[in-house]
Parts: C-alpha cells; sequence; structure tokens
C-alpha cells in the first residue's frame, strides 16, 4: 500500500477561480495541488474570446484566453503541483481532512488534502431543463456549446439559427455567429425585460441589426434528423403561452443562452449545505462552507457577471485555505429580505476579522433609484444609494461590522427600498 | 436622443442633446462615456474578436483580437481577411498576427500562447 500524498490545499477546478486560489495559497505557503479535468487550464475562458475581461483588475480590455494567460504564466513558474486530465471521482471527510479519488492517465490514486477548494464553476440549463416540446433532432445547442464548436473547434455549428434566452452568453454568441457569416433570426425571451448586460444588448444585437423579442418564448421544436423549424409563442406575466399567438420559424439551430446554475456535485457528496438563492454552497465571509476545511469561490459559489470578481473570490479562498487550522467558528446568519435575488456571503464567523466584509448582491427586480440599508440589531451599519439597480448587474459592497457590538445572536438586515427622485 | 455606452460593464446611458455645435451629456459616469459618444455620432469604432485557422496540433482556431478600434463599418471587411490567413505556431498571446489590417492602422494580436 502506496503512502497516500498529503497536500495543504487542494484545489478543484483549473479555471479562473481555481487559478487564483491555488496563487494564492502558494503565495501563502501552503502546498498546493490544482486539478483540472481538461487538457489545457483556463476553464471557459479559452472559449470566451470576446473581450471585455479584467477591467477592474487589470484597467485594460482583455479577451478571456488573454485574462486566463496572465494567471497560467504564473502559476508554471510557481510551485503548484498541475494535474491536468484528472478527474475527483469521490470526495469524503477523514482525520486529516479530506481524501480524494483521482482518475487520470496514471490510473486511479488517493490523495489526502487538508483544505479543500471548491472551483468548478457552473453548468448551463438545458432544453431538457425548459421543457420544449416536440422531437429531439440534432442542432439544439446551449450557447456555451455553440460557442465551444465555434472558437475552440473551428467549426460553424449554424448557417441560420434562433437564440432562446438573452443571457449574455447568447447575447455574445449572436454577434459571434453574425461575424461569421450566419443569420441570427432573432434572440426570443420569455421574461418582459431582457437578462443579459445592457451593453451587450447595443454591442451584439444593435450593431448587427439582430431582433430582441420580449415575452415570447419557444414552445415546440420541429425535425426529424436536425432541427427544420420552430414555434414561438407569446407569453403572459405568469410565463404562460398566450393561445392564437404561435408562429413557426425556418432554422436549423436552435441556441439556448437560459440561465447558468453553479456545478456542486462534489459539494453535495460532502453534505455542504447549499443556498436555495443562489444554488451554490452557503459561505462566510472567508469563502468556507457550513463544512469546516471546505471552501468555495467563483461561479461555483454564486454565478458572477465579471471574471475580475471570480478572481478575486478565488484569492480570497485560495488564502483562506491555505491559513486554516481547524478552528473553531462562531457564525451569525446574514439576513436580505425578498428585494434581493440573493447576498453573498451568508454568514459572518466572528472568530475571524470583519472590518471590511466583501458582499455582493442582485436586486429580484428592476429598480430605479434605491436605496441599501445594512442593519445590526435594527441599528443602520451601511447605507448606499443606487442611481438603479438590474437583477443581471451583480453589485459589490464592502462593509465595516465592528462600529456596532455584535454577537451570534445579533440580526443582520440587509433591505433594498426605492426612493423618490 | 439616448446613447448606450458600451466600454465598461455599467452601459451608462447617456442622454445627448445638441446645442448649436456643442454636446450636452448626462448620465456618464466617467469621461470615457463623453469620448464615446463624441466618437459614435463622428466615428463609431469597435474593437474586433474572432479566430483564425492556425497550424498547431492541438488547435485548430487560435483566439486573435484588434489592438485598438477599427471602423464600425469595417468590421466584415475584416473578418473577410482574418478567414483567409493562417497563424503559424509557436505563438506568444500579444504578438502581431496580421499587421496594419486594411490599412486601419491596428494590428491583429494573438489572445493566448500556444507552443505546438
Amino acid at each position: 500500500m502506496n503512502k497516500e500524498k498529503l497536500y495543504d490545499v487542494v484545489v478543484i477546478g483549473g479555471g479562473p477561480a481555481g487559478l487564483a486560489a491555488a496563487l494564492s495559497a502558494d503565495e501563502k505557503g501552503a502546498s498546493v495541488l490544482l486539478i483540472e479535468r481538461e487538457a489545457r487550464l483556463g476553464g471557459i475562458l479559452k472559449q470566451c474570446i470576446h473581450d471585455g475581461f479584467g477591467l477592474v483588475r487589470f484597467g485594460k480590455k482583455m479577451a478571456g484566453p488573454e485574462y486566463a494567460q496572465t494567471f497560467i504564466d504564473k502559476i508554471e513558474k510557481s510551485k503548484v503541483h498541475i494535474s491536468l486530465l484528472t478527474f475527483a471521482t469521490s470526495i469524503e471527510k477523514c482525520d486529516d481532512g479530506v481524501r480524494l479519488t483521482l482518475v487520470n492517465c496514471d490510473g486511479v490514486e488517493t490523495i489526502i488534502a487538508k483544505s479543500l477548494v471548491l472551483s468548478t464553476g457552473c453548468r448551463e440549463r438545458t432544453a431538457r431543463q425548459i421543457a420544449i416540446h416536440g422531437t429531439r433532432p440534432a442542432g439544439v445547442y446551449t450557447a456555451g456549446s455553440a460557442q465551444y464548436y465555434t472558437n475552440v473547434l473551428g467549426y460553424m455549428p449554424t448557417k441560420k439559427c434562433v437564440i432562446l434566452g438573452s443571457g449574455d452568453i447568447g447575447l455574445i454568441m449572436a454577434r459571434r455567429l453574425t461575424l461569421e457569416g450566419a443569420t441570427v433570426i432573432g434572440v426570443y425571451e420569455a421574461k418582459p425585460t431582457p437578462s443579459g448586460l445592457t451593453r451587450n444588448i447595443h454591442q451584439c444585437l444593435h450593431d448587427f441589426n439582430i431582433p430582441l423579442y420580449t415575452s415570447q418564448t419557444v414552445t415546440r421544436v420541429f425535425g426529424k434528423e436536425r432541427l427544420e423549424a420552430v414555434e414561438v409563442t407569446m407569453v403572459d406575466e405568469n410565463m404562460c403561452p398566450i393561445k392564437g399567438t404561435s408562429k413557426i420559424i425556418e432554422c436549423d439551430s436552435l441556441i439556448l443562452s437560459v440561465g447558468l446554475i453553479p456545478e456542486n456535485e462534489l459539494a453535495e457528496s460532502l453534505n455542504v449545505a447549499c443556498d436555495n438563492r443562489t444554488k451554490g454552497p452557503v459561505c462566510d465571509q472567508n469563502y468556507m462552507t457550513m463544512q469546516d476545511g471546505i471552501f468555495v469561490c467563483g461561479n461555483a459559489l454564486h454565478v458572477n457577471d465579471l471574471v475580475d470578481y471570480v478572481s478575486e473570490s478565488g484569492e480570497g479562498a485560495g488564502k483562506s485555505a491555505a491559513q486554516y487550522q481547524n478552528e473553531k467558528r462562531r457564525l451569525v446568519e446574514i439576513n436580505p429580505d425578498n428585494s434581493f435575488l440573493y447576498v453573498v456571503p451568508q454568514r459572518l464567523n466572528l472568530e475571524k476579522p470583519i472590518d471590511s466584509v466583501v458582499m455582493f448582491f442582485r436586486s429580484n427586480i428592476e429598480r430605479g433609484k434605491t436605496k441599501l440599508s445594512v442593519t445590526v440589531d435594527d441599528k443602520e451599519v451601511y447605507t448606499k444609494i443606487y442611481r438603479a439597480l438590474r437583477p443581471p448587474e451583480m453589485e459589490r459592497i464592502s462593509i465595516d461590522f465592528t462600529k456596532l457590538p455584535i454577537d451570534e445572536k445579533s440580526v443582520i438586515k440587509l433591505s433594498l427600498k426605492e426612493v423618490s427622485k | 436622443m439616448n446613447i448606450v455606452c458600451i466600454v465598461c460593464p455599467n452601459g451608462c446611458c447617456i442622454e445627448v442633446n445638441r446645442n448649436g455645435d456643442q454636446l450636452e451629456m448626462s448620465g456618464n459616469l466617467c469621461e470615457r462615456g463623453r469620448k464615446f459618444v463624441e466618437a459614435e455620432l463622428t466615428n463609431p469604432t469597435r474593437s474586433l474578436t474572432t479566430t483564425m485557422r492556425s497550424n498547431s496540433e492541438i488547435m485548430p482556431v487560435i483566439p486573435v483580437r484588434t489592438d485598438g478600434e477599427i471602423p464600425k463599418d469595417m468590421m466584415f471587411d475584416v473578418m473577410a481577411v482574418i478567414n483567409q490567413g493562417c497563424v503559424k505556431v509557436p505563438v506568444k498571446c500579444g504578438d502581431i498576427v496580421v499587421k496594419d489590417i486594411l490599412g486601419t492602422g491596428c494590428n491583429m494580436i494573438a489572445t493566448c500562447s500556444v507552443n505546438i
């Protein structure tokens, strides 16, 4: 029996969150193993060839692969052990931390990690999850699959397509496919407002005269071997199709951009508690989940809209994982009211610094001028006025919780209230 | 009229009024918004990101972008030139793969490093 290899920190997933986590754990002097299931590091950024990455962090517009390259260059010079084409098939808690079973070209091995960082990113919702009726022809892709074919494999997945959902990836693919010579008939969104960033509506759709239809959805697909047409129907405010409003559109592909869900299959196997709102693990301000020694960052925690924030959470999680000493936590709950889609983190650990707690939130609906208020036992610790809030646009705040006495019994509340102009 | 600035994720909606030959603007959070609107009304430009075929064993196409902004109405002409080209590996992130494309003054640069 070989002695199992022991690492201070094991990071699962070599995208922007995992790269940042591995680098910062290494800088703190931990022995680090980074495992990645694909042949190259960079995660989803490898196929996000559009620019707009790195504005917050580097102050310039970079393409996705370029942003990833800055981290890859650094990690290749560091002491981090990198294991590519490697899957973690099982994880279990043990006396020394976590035992992982890894599978790769060399076979199967088990290793022990004192602490673990989950940076597994997120997955796209699929046609099966949104219940489209009809046959099952080829030509129904998620936006991410279409992006992979176009930008990594160099194949054109479509000549004439319909895009369902106005998420950012769908908008970006509308522009990309148009530039490569395809016809994008239109983008259909079931909700009354688009779900992508405003600037993407402009630079991806308006620039190329691609129409956007809100309160309309795809209700059926047609085709035997390959998609031949889709049926689109108007929906009412309850998202129910309105009879008599259907029309048939001929196309060879349907591209779905209908939302992202944090990927937490591994977290679930460790019984990590998840938040119903984010669909990712519940965590404290140091990115530790409700299981001691298990950390989470990036889109596995909540779906971010900027990679710069993904890297920031990776750095935080990596640093915390490197410094993890199995110390007891004193947790207090953070309670956003129902004006939020979600707030991250969901807990404060009073044993760790609380003087500059970074929090992210999304409003549940589009709002005009709005006041954010954070209270501890009904006393305000933080307020901020926003010109406008939209669910697709994430907001970042940093709060000093040391201004007021606080203990495990304290009640921390967040609320959004529109203020009259 | 309203123009949405696309310089950064804020996507400010800028209200623009002509006052003689002066432009009056409100709603932009920073100076870049003013510059964007001025360019948008006189000579709209965009950066272009795409892929180019390569002779790499592992990457059939390599991501590239303009190192500046090209006139918006030249995007498809530039695409046609890029789609005729081929990137020879090894290539480093930032290397120029097409110099001064179509006389725009912009180069196409690789946005990732590939060794083989």
